[in-house]
């Protein structure tokens, strides 16, 4: 079965700089694909690059392809992706204000989705959207369809832009860190909805996190990212209990767990380094603890791991093909 | 024998906001009639939601807010009816770090300058070599005595910050959410330096966040706080919780072990404004365990063997 979504080698520049070098990832229909890693590791270019929205911040996928269902979205013009962007893959930002139109009714925010995508009437959307409010829990779906953003909590606005992401029937959803601002206990509701979707719906969900604990409880797979490429892709049981490469082993080794002894959480020294002070070789080599010359000198291939998935270490057990 | 080095009794602080010529003037209470006690060389957790009253109680027990009621003892001195002659004195002996490793360090001044500074609030010399000293003690290069906060990284300035809490050689330090703002690797590095630091120096710590998950790594004990009051005190961060809200945000913490995943339970309802209050439990409205007493009367604090707990229904 081809995945629904497979990004091969993609690389993104803006301007003179490459912030994104091969990237490859798979998604399937009712998977959550989770992606990590440290601030600056490149989880946000990866979903606007997907999006199709990198020239919004004067980016341009320069190499690999992205395909979604067999069309590749990096040849198919703005036009065509366009039509694709709300109708067949949605995306939920970090910031829900910067989804929500301020001088707009909530409902009418909602129901222009599937009166756009989905060519229903005004009433047929209107009950469109009553409807997803309250599958997403929302109390009184009516009374807050007539409110503006202004007069919700930030919990019931997250909840409105994924409302508005799904109100055209997708069959792919982005969710850029979509609790990040959020309290714990709206945290694990919001996930909770998303994931449940994913379930229910066969939908693909690609959830974007700093949070391991979030990528443990609810995602499939896993990818980390380092420095703009792909460190190492799995299924989450595994990539927890045996990680493959020195990064995600240092990230799990951040977070604190029941029963831990004080003094076990190591952290990772130094800092991800930006685009133009890249180290050669293995990008991750200055703050890793396995690192030997060959790790400074060549830049690891991300090679499959017997178990499945990939790895870029050259020190990981995978298979040599 | 424990020994008490901070009491905190019934400590409030009420914020009035709007007012002006049109506006109708409100009221909220920010933090509500706190008890408690931090014994030596402990480490305290007070978690809860975003708007709960941590800062508050933070800045409180710092002296840095005027409380509208109640006491703050430290080694025994109330600091809260302390002129600010004799305050500044007492200062000494507590300090604090703040969430914001952007916001807490004045650009115009150079790091050393930044670690020098108690010392002139304080009119006192600063003895030599401390800028030298304190940076090796929080892990950071001598070059960077000559730098400013703008050059350094999220995690660098966070070390400032923790520098400049510990120049004056306090006994207790109040760390509001030190690490919320950095990325985890950062996070799990101040973490462990702040526990050797405790080591070294038998610090006592008051720890702010809202990551439980944190505080059950870091903390001796645990403070829950709900809308401006102490819900629960957990004695040991492996106490299982009693008060329903404990329970939810346990719930709501998600475990980094794929192995042992859970179905989510999440709370249902929005937290109440802090402006207009139910008249009894605070949690009422969200609470799965909620009865008719709870949404008349607020459930006092009641403590057995340690473990305190304002709930008529607990677990
Ligand atoms: N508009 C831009 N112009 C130049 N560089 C950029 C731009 N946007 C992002 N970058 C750089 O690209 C890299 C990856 O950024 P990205 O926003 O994808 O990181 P991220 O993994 O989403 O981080 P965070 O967890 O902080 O959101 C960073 O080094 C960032 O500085
Ligand atoms: N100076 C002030 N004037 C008016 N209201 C205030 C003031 N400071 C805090 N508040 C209010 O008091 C309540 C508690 O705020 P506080 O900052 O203590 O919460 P917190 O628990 O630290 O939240 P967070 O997790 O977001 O930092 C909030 O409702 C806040 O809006
Ligand atoms: S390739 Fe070398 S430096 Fe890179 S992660 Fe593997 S061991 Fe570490
Ligand atoms: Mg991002
Ligand atoms: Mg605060």
């Amino acid at each position: 079965m081809t995945p629904l979504l497979r990004l091969t080698d993609v690389c993104v520049d803006i301007g003179r700089k490459r912030l994104l070098d091969g990237i490859g990832l798979t998604l399937d229909r009712g998977q959550v694909l989770g992606l990590v890693g440290e601030s600056g590791s490149g989880k946000s270019l990866t979903a606007l690059a997907i999006a199709g929205l990198l020239p919004l911040i004067g980016g341009k996928v320069t190499g690999g392809a992205i395909h979604f269902d067999g069309m590749d979205l990096t040849a198919i013009g703005e036009a065509r992706l366009r039509s694709l962007r709300g109708k067949r893959f949605g995306f939920v930002m970090q910031n829900p204000m910067t989804a929500l139109d301020a001088v707009q009714r909530i409902g009418e925010q909602i129901d222009i989705v599937s009166r756009l995508h989905l060519g229903l009437s005004a009433q047929a959307a209107r009950l469109r959207t009553l409807d997803l409010m309250a599958q997403l829990r929302i109390a009184e779906p009516s009374a807050v369809a007539e409110a503006y953003p202004h007069q919700l909590s930030g919990g019931m606005k997250q909840r409105i832009v994924i409302a508005m992401a799904l109100a055209g029937d997708p069959e792919l959803i982005i969710a850029d860190e979509p609790t990040t601002a959020l309290d714990v206990t709206v945290q694990a509701q919001i996930i909770q909805i998303l994931t449940r979707l994913s379930r229910d719906r066969g939908l693909a969900l690609l959830l974007i996190t700093h949070d391991m604990g979030v990528v443990a409880q609810v995602c499939d797979r896993v990818a980390v990212l380092y420095a703009g490429r792909i460190a190492e892709e799995r299924a989450v049981e595994p990539i927890f209990e045996a990680p493959s490469h020195p990064y995600t082993a240092a990230l799990i080794g951040c977070i604190p767990r029941d029963g831990m002894a004080p003094g076990s959480l190591h952290g990772i020294p130094g800092a991800v380094p930006v685009s133009g002070r890249y180290p050669s070789g293995c990008r991750f080599n200055p703050r890793c603890t396995h690192a030997a010359d060959l790790c400074r000198q060549e830049r690891p291939a991300l090679r499959a791991l017997p178990s499945g998935g990939s790895v870029a270490c050259h020190f990981a057990k995978a298979e040599t093909s | 024998m424990t020994q008490a080095l901070l009491q905190v009794e019934g400590l409030t602080k009420q914020f009035h906001a709007g007012g002006g010529l049109f506006a109708r003037q409100r009221s909220m209470t920010a933090v509500r009639a706190v008890d408690l006690t931090i014994n030596r060389a402990e480490v305290v957790g007070v978690v809860g939601e975003s708007g709960c009253g941590k800062s508050t109680l933070a800045r409180l027990v710092m002296r840095l807010i005027e409380p509208t009621s109640g006491r703050v003892r430290l080694d025994g001195t109330d600091i809260t009816a302390l002129s600010p002659k004799t305050l500044r004195a007492a200062r000494r002996r507590m300090a604090m770090v703040f969430q914001d490793p952007y916001s807490s360090l004045d650009p115009r001044y150079s790091i050393a300058d930044i670690l020098a500074e108690p010392f002139v609030v304080q009119s006192r010399r600063m003895p030599a070599r401390t800028v030298e000293t304190m940076l090796e003690t929080v892990g950071l290069p001598q070059t960077m005595a000559t730098q400013y906060p703008h050059q350094l990284s999220g995690g660098q300035r966070q070390r400032i910050g923790i520098a400049r809490a510990l120049v004056l050689q306090p006994e207790f330090i109040v760390l509001d959410e030190p690490t919320a703002s950095l990325d985890v690797s950062i996070q799990a590095q101040i973490i462990e330096l702040l526990s050797s630091l405790r080591d070294r120096f038998g610090l006592t710590y008051l720890f702010i966040s809202h990551d439980l998950g944190l505080v059950r790594y870091f903390c001796n004990r645990i403070v829950v706080m709900y809308l401006g009051a102490v819900c629960e005190i957990l004695p040991d961060p492996k106490s299982a919780p009693r008060h329903p809200y404990t329970s939810a945000l346990l719930a709501s913490n998600f475990s980094p072990d794929p192995a042992a995943r859970r179905t989510l339970a999440p709370l249902a309802g929005e937290i109440p404004s802090p402006f207009n209050l139910p008249s009894g439990c605070a949690f009422a409205g969200r609470c799965p365990r909620v009865t008719d007493i709870c949404r008349m009367q607020q459930p006092p604090l009641v403590a057995e063997g340690g473990h305190a707990v304002a709930c008529f229904n607990p677990l």
